[in-house]
């Protein structure tokens, strides 16, 4: 008889709340009933919500039971788990999780499926075909398809990639490289790490497509520290992909040569701007140039070099396979194709949904998210990260569309969507908007550096009644130097919450003295 | 924890090929192993990396992860960030400052007690990383059991 199958995820969120134990408690329980089983640490499918979320193989089948914390697995055994036996924790085939099958996977597609270390299992899911296919048509190729897609920089931004990619490959010069931003620092957001602790080599992968594409032999990511798990899935996958021949000099017989070189952040939230990254991948202080000249035609030690977020790279396998046209075909308008939407904070089902441009806040919220945790109101969202506005209740409805949000003085940004109850104080989110702007800021441009701490100051005052009508005009005026005046989004974009605070939330400012 | 020697610095420094360009990353793994960067550190990473002492200075007082006095044996981060802050990180870190009897950023009792600015993990908060690893719906009776295993683990 084959052996059973068990995948458990060793992926953060799951491990946060008990994977680790879950696994070895399988592995003790299975030894002791003589059961022959192979444990597989797989990633997660991006239910947050339902983790641990651990997956039995029946007959080519995998039958998830949701939340299963170690002291579970005794009970489980005794419910003849390794048949996909019913238990209170069995949710049924994961193939019919609805949080799941109505996601639109094109980038995330293999996270949760595959044993995320195995060159094998990635190869068995389509992995290194895109790379092969790019080798086999030529560069050309690659960008044609890029443009085609409309994609567009998932890191926040929104950057047409196509041109991005165009403009290093036009770029003069021998050394060109690629720099892979995985500073993932917005709260609200975790689709970067789950990619990447779950399909690291599907990074890998896009890399060597974008290196290739635009003449880059070399690619760096820049990992934030904050995740200590994600850099050893990814310096073994580098190592794996690298000893299975898909990264370093020639190829697999192309005459293309690509490696990867993994850098760790130091805790710094503006490091992923992405001059403050080139900065810090240089070994220097992470501080914001001026811009330009564009990275694209001096970034990397004065180089051409592609800066792209995570998703942004990753979604280019597919575009390369199924042709840029069937990716513009999805989303709407000037948004083609998907976004790793994430659902946080005060929120019941909180996970990773990707799906296409143009559904809802409130779909998400709702339909996948199943409102909040505390079962309270909605009272604002805030979407894009801690420089994205704070949305109130009453503007659910507005379709998640780059141009949509800009509309309504808000952005998409890398689609963290943090979710707020009837009982936050937005005048004391609005104070921390600006007191992250003081401890995070570079120091480089005036209006970030000062104005930050007069920001809070001014707030402070507000909150505690003094001359607040005149401190109102005061805190706007200097959102509006901060705004236009700042080098780069940190200090330009920190009034945004600021202001949806004074536009939307006011009565918080004054009801905040008894809080 | 052990106190980084001259020796070892010189080591770490020719592990990462003696270049200036990996000054970060130098530092990230002295401070992944040692949890500090003592002066007479940054003294010889100036002189083996040819850089002024200035600029190892600046890099090092630039980023949050390189502490410039020793930690505790146990490294207590909170998330300050705004998901957290929805689902109460608040309390939670008032509350870890009066059960530890300490600030933020103080070290007493073997603990350092810092904030952090989102563990990425989001979906589950309030989030709590203790000696490297991150840990979800932190309520106050589960900070409490968490401190009690780390105490444990002494």
């Amino acid at each position: 008889m084959a052996r059973t199958k068990i995948y458990v995820p060793r992926e953060t969120a799951a491990i946060s709340v008990g994977a680790d134990e879950v696994a070895l408690a399988i592995a003790q329980a299975a030894k002791k009933a003589g059961a022959d089983i192979e444990l597989i640490r797989n990633g997660s499918w991006g239910a947050s919500w339902l983790e641990p979320l651990v997956e039995v193989e029946v007959d080519g089948a995998r039958i998830a039971y949701a939340n299963v914390s170690a002291s579970d697995i005794q009970s489980l055994f005794a419910a003849d788990l390794l048949q996909g036996g019913p238990h209170e924790r069995r949710l049924g085939p994961t193939v019919e999780i609805p949080y799941l099958i109505n996601q639109d996977r094109w980038t995330f597609w293999r996270c949760g499926l595959i044993d995320p270390l195995s060159v094998e299992d990635f190869e068995l899911h389509q992995g290194f075909k895109a790379l092969s296919k790019a080798l086999a048509e030529g560069a050309e190729s690659v960008l044609d398809a890029v443009m085609a897609s409309g994609l567009r920089g998932r890191g926040g931004a929104g950057f047409p990639t196509g041109i991005k990619w165009r403009t290093v490959a036009d770029a003069p010069g021998e050394q060109k490289y690629i720099a892979c931003n995985a500073d993932e620092g917005d709260s609200g957001t975790f689709s970067d790490r789950i990619l990447m602790e779950s399909d690291p080599m599907g990074l890998i992968e896009c890399m060597a497509i974008a290196g290739f594409a635009v003449g880059a032999n070399k690619g760096y990511i820049y990992l934030r520290s904050e995740y200590p798990l994600t850099h050893s899935i990814l310096s073994r996958a580098i190592a794996t992909a690298r000893d299975a021949g898909w990264l370093g000099n020639n190829i697999k017989d192309s005459g293309f040569d690509f490696d990867i070189e993994l850098h760790l952040g130091a805790g710094s939230y503006v490091c992923g701007e992405e001059t403050a990254m080139l900065e810090s991948l240089e070994g220097k202080k992470g501080i914001v140039r001026f811009k330009p000249p564009l990275p694209a035609h001096e970034g990397l030690f004065g180089k051409p070099t592609v800066v792209n977020n995570v998703v942004t790279l990753a979604s280019v396998a597919n575009i390369v396979n199924m042709g840029g046209a069937r990716y513009a075909g999805m989303g709407i308008d000037r948004s083609k194709g998907t976004l790793a939407f994430q659902l946080a904070g005060n929120i019941k089902r909180g996970g990773l949904v990707e799906k296409s441009f143009g559904i809802t806040l409130r779909e998400l919220i709702d339909d996948f998210g199943g409102g909040t945790a505390s079962g309270r109101p909605i009272k604002a969202v805030q979407v894009g990260g801690p420089l994205g506005a704070y949305i109130p209740a009453e503007q659910l409805d507005t379709p998640l569309d780059y141009e949509a949000f800009i509309g309504i003085g808000a952005m998409v940004g890398h689609g963290g969507i943090v979710v707020f109850d009837d009982t936050s104080n937005m005048a004391q989110l609005a104070r921390f908007a600006m007191e992250f702007c003081a401890i995070e800021s570079c120091g480089k441009c005036t209006p970030c550096r000062i104005g930050s701490t007069r920001g809070f100051e001014v707030i402070d005052r507000m909150i505690a009644g003094d001359n607040r009508e005149e401190n109102y005009d005061l805190l706007v005026d200097l959102c509006d130097t901060m705004e236009s005046a700042s080098l780069c989004a940190m200090g330009g974009m920190t009034p945004y919450p600021v202001r949806s605070v004074l536009k939307y939330f006011a009565e918080d400012f004054s009801s905040s003295e008894e809080a | 924890m052990a106190r980084i020697n001259h020796e070892t610095t010189s080591k770490i420094v020719a592990d990462f090929g003696s270049k200036p360009e990996m000054l970060v990353q130098i530092l990230q793994t002295i401070v992944g192993r040692f949890g500090w960067i003592p002066e007479e550190t940054i003294r010889q990473l100036a002189e083996e990396l040819n850089l002024s002492r200035a600029d190892v200075h600046g890099v090092v007082e630039y980023y949050h992860d390189f502490r410039t006095a020793e930690p505790g044996n146990h490294i207590v981060k909170i998330c300050q960030a705004e998901a957290c802050q929805a689902m109460g990180s608040r309390k939670l870190t008032d509350y870890a400052k009066r059960t530890l009897a300490m600030s933020l950023h103080d070290t007493e009792n073997d603990i350092t007690l810092e904030p952090v600015y989102c563990l990425g993990n989001c979906a589950l908060s309030p989030a709590v990383m203790i000696n490297g690893k991150t840990h979800g719906r932190v309520d106050e009776a589960r900070f409490n059991e968490l401190l009690d295993d780390m105490r444990g683990s002494d």
